[in-house]
């Protein structure tokens, strides 16, 4: 599919009336959201408030009860290859008998289609996605062997050498070193500033004003989306949180930060 | 599918081992007949023929049974096929391939059923397989019984479906094993990327337009018609150890995923053609428990000796870290005391050393002892030339560390991961080592 100047200016992402449920309890309900293209947006919620949900949903990996969603104006199965996902660490077996190069390769599969193998193209692209997130000297390990933070950076590279117009980032700052979500945030200007679209789960409401230009407040339901200046107010946050988060600035968010 | 590089000291030993288990299960009956004094027939050749490659087929799939955790499944699925043998038998009559499709449809089913009754139900998983499993292989038990009832008299043999029978097989079953056998393995080569990526990590699988639906259905339709030409062998009961035996095993030597399935495939083939040789010496001897045997003895070998996995291994690494690190505390604690007391090679007295090492200290002084470092005299344990050498290496080697954490940043110096036991020289190139080694002489050490 084609983007041109005019598509970019449009909606990223469009979300109408989108409702999960497990078990008739819903996870997400009603969630109408449009994010505008080239934005850094953050997700945050208390726990449980469907955040990872809402992703996963967008993404069609679990049936949802209603809704609909539009990439750059087009349903999911034709805006495939302009999606890019990086899922929670803790979602895949870190044992798994593969090495660092092989994963992020496997972010080239969806492109190469069925049965083609990956060859000396999808290495060179696989290693210069390891030498962005700063992993190129570990290309060769067993992913048994990373620790936490650069399983998230390799994560993080197989989701660059897709290509994407728009990614989808799953939790990437939780239980990282410093130095891991440095690298994190670099990444997600620089995807910003070639005018990618970027929606991150994130916990930590300390660093939302400096890491994000938009965010979307949620617990089950969407309480307030848009630009982070104007929406991650303190109302706004009661609102999502309940009384637990007593003052904005100034790195008083205990409460909620404390989850 | 890995890189084009030189292949690591760890590939080379996958590969030989590779190599070595794939000559033996060849030669296995020129090897038997010179061991056992087994007569070479042609039954014994169909019947290790068949074993082998079943074992193969088993071993190669049953990897990514392993993999997604999907053993227990794997035994349901099994067991699952006993009614359908049965049905097919009282539709059709003892005809194998038939009684096969039987048992692959029932097999089949009853993975539906399952995912039914997860998708449907609050049912955790272990309790599905349970039900499944249980329930439909009382419903083969007890048509058996029922057939067994029949006056007409071709319904001998059905009950070798339960534990396996090598000596039953003939030469068009082996054919037919190995015809259906090959299509599996050619889709398993064919879909090679699709199945590793749905077995690591579907749900990336699915946000990358792989159709994780289709590619799930596939790989466990593949495993379902394995686990269904294995029956005759190993038996309903048993077939579970034949799938995921060779993977256990073949796990502890690789972390490559084509090293480990290739490796399963040789470790299956000698399980299964080993254990239906021994078994067709005596039709009293079953197969399928000795085709598991047999592979369990491999999964036993590869837990105790596998390097870097194995029981062995880690026992001899704990005990050779144990020693380096008492070696290492108790040559500091010397060399402190030494030097606070005029010398480096002033005396220690022993019960300083005793008192400060703890238990360590009996094993540190026979480790540095033992190699010439420290010797006791008269008033103490004194170090030797190469031990006061040794020490002010260690010393340097913490002081440069200890500079390399508070000036890493303002010298430029790479990343590295802190691990205070290596020598940092080793990992550092000469320029930055140089710049680390003027900003210590500066006295910036504390």
């Amino acid at each position: 599919m084609q983007i041109d100047d005019q598509s970019l200016s449009k909606l990223a992402l469009s979300v109408d009336d989108l409702t999960v449920a497990y078990h008739e309890k819903p996870a997400i309900w009603d969630i109408d959201l449009d994010v505008p293209a080239g934005v850094l947006m953050a997700i945050v919620g208390p726990n449980g408030a469907g955040k990872s949900t809402l992703i996963k949903a967008v993404l069609n990996l679990i049936p949802r009860a209603a809704g609909t969603v539009s990439f750059y104006g087009e349903p999911y199965e034709r805006a495939r290859s302009l999606v890019g996902y990086v899922p929670q660490r803790g979602s895949v077996d870190w044992d798994f008998p593969t090495s660092v190069l092989d994963v992020v390769t496997m972010g080239l599969y969806g492109k190469l289609g069925w049965f083609r193998r990956p060859g000396k193209t999808e290495r060179a692209l696989a290693l210069a996605a390891l030498e962005q997130v700063g992993l190129v000297d570990f290309a060769e390990r067993q992913i048994s062997q990373l620790s936490g933070g650069q399983q998230q950076r390799t994560f993080l590279a197989r989701a660059l050498v897709q290509d994407a117009q728009i990614y989808f980032m799953d939790e990437p700052f939780a239980a990282v070193d410093a130095v891991t979500e440095n690298a994190i945030v670099n990444i997600l200007r620089q995807l910003n500033q070639r005018g990618k679209t970027v929606l991150v789960v994130h916990h930590d409401l300390q660093t939302v004003e400096e890491y994000f230009d938009w965010v979307t407040l949620l617990n089950v339901e969407v309480i307030a989306s848009g630009p982070t200046l104007e929406t991650f107010t303190l109302a706004n946050l009661q609102k999502t949180y309940g009384g637990r988060v007593s003052s904005l600035h100034g790195g008083q968010l205990l409460a909620a930060s404390a989850q | 599918m890995t890189s084009g590089g030189a292949l690591s000291a760890d590939d080379r030993r996958v590969w030989l081992i590779i190599a070595a288990m794939a000559l033996v299960s060849l030669l296995l009956i020129p090897l038997s007949q010179a061991l056992f004094g087994l007569r070479f027939t042609y039954t014994v050749r169909v019947v290790a023929l068949g074993g082998s490659f079943l074992g193969l087929l088993s071993g190669a799939l049953g990897c990514f049974a392993v993999l997604r955790r999907e053993s227990l499944l794997g035994d349901a699925l099994s067991h699952a096929a006993l009614p359908g043998v049965a049905i097919a038998f009282l539709l059709a009559g003892r005809e194998l391939s038939l009684l096969l499709i039987g048992a692959g449809i029932a097999s089949w089913l009853s993975l539906r059923f399952i995912a039914a009754l997860l998708a449907t139900t609050r049912i955790k998983q272990d309790a599905a397989l349970g039900i499944v499993l249980a329930s439909w292989f009382a419903a083969g038990i007890a048509l058996l019984a029922y057939i067994q009832s029949i006056p007409d008299a071709s319904q001998a043999g059905l009950d070798h479906f339960i534990f396996g029978q090598a000596a039953a097989i003939i030469e068009s079953d082996v054919r037919l094993v190995m015809g259906v056998g090959s299509i599996i393995l050619c889709l398993l080569a064919l879909l090679w990327k699709e199945f590793k990526l749905v077995t690591f990590d579907a749900e990336f699988a699915g946000a990358n337009g792989l159709r994780i639906g289709l590619i799930n259905t596939l790989l466990s339709t593949l495993i379902v018609v394995t686990i269904v030409l294995g029956l005759q062998l190993a038996g309903v009961i048993l077939m579970v150890g034949m799938l995921i035996a060779p993977g256990v095993a073949a796990r502890q030597w690789t972390h490559e995923l084509n090293q480990m399935v290739i490796l399963a495939a040789v470790f299956g083939a000698f399980s299964g053609g080993f254990g239906a040789v021994i078994s067709a010496l005596d039709s009293d001897i079953p197969t399928g428990p000795t085709i598991i045997v047999v592979a369990f003895a491999l999964v036993l070998m590869s837990l105790t000796l596998a390097p870097g996995r194995g029981l062995l291994w880690s026992r001899l690494r704990q005990r050779s870290n144990r020693r380096a690190f008492a070696a290492r505390n108790t040559l500091r604690h010397l060399y402190r005391y030494a030097l606070a007391h005029g010398a480096a090679n002033s005396p220690v007295p022993d019960s300083f050393i005793r008192g400060v090492g703890d238990r360590g200290a009996e094993l540190g002084l026979r480790e540095l002892g033992g190699a010439g470092h420290v010797r006791l005299g008269e008033s103490g344990w004194q170090l030797s030339e190469s031990g006061v050498e040794l020490a002010r290496r260690d010393l340097h080697n913490q002081q440069l560390w200890e500079t390399y954490r508070l000036y890493a940043h303002e010298l430029d110096l790479p990343d590295l991961a802190e691990d205070r036991e290596r020598e940092i020289a080793s990992l550092l190139p000469a320029d930055a080592l140089a710049k680390l080694e003027a900003k210590l002489a500066e006295g910036a050490h504390p």
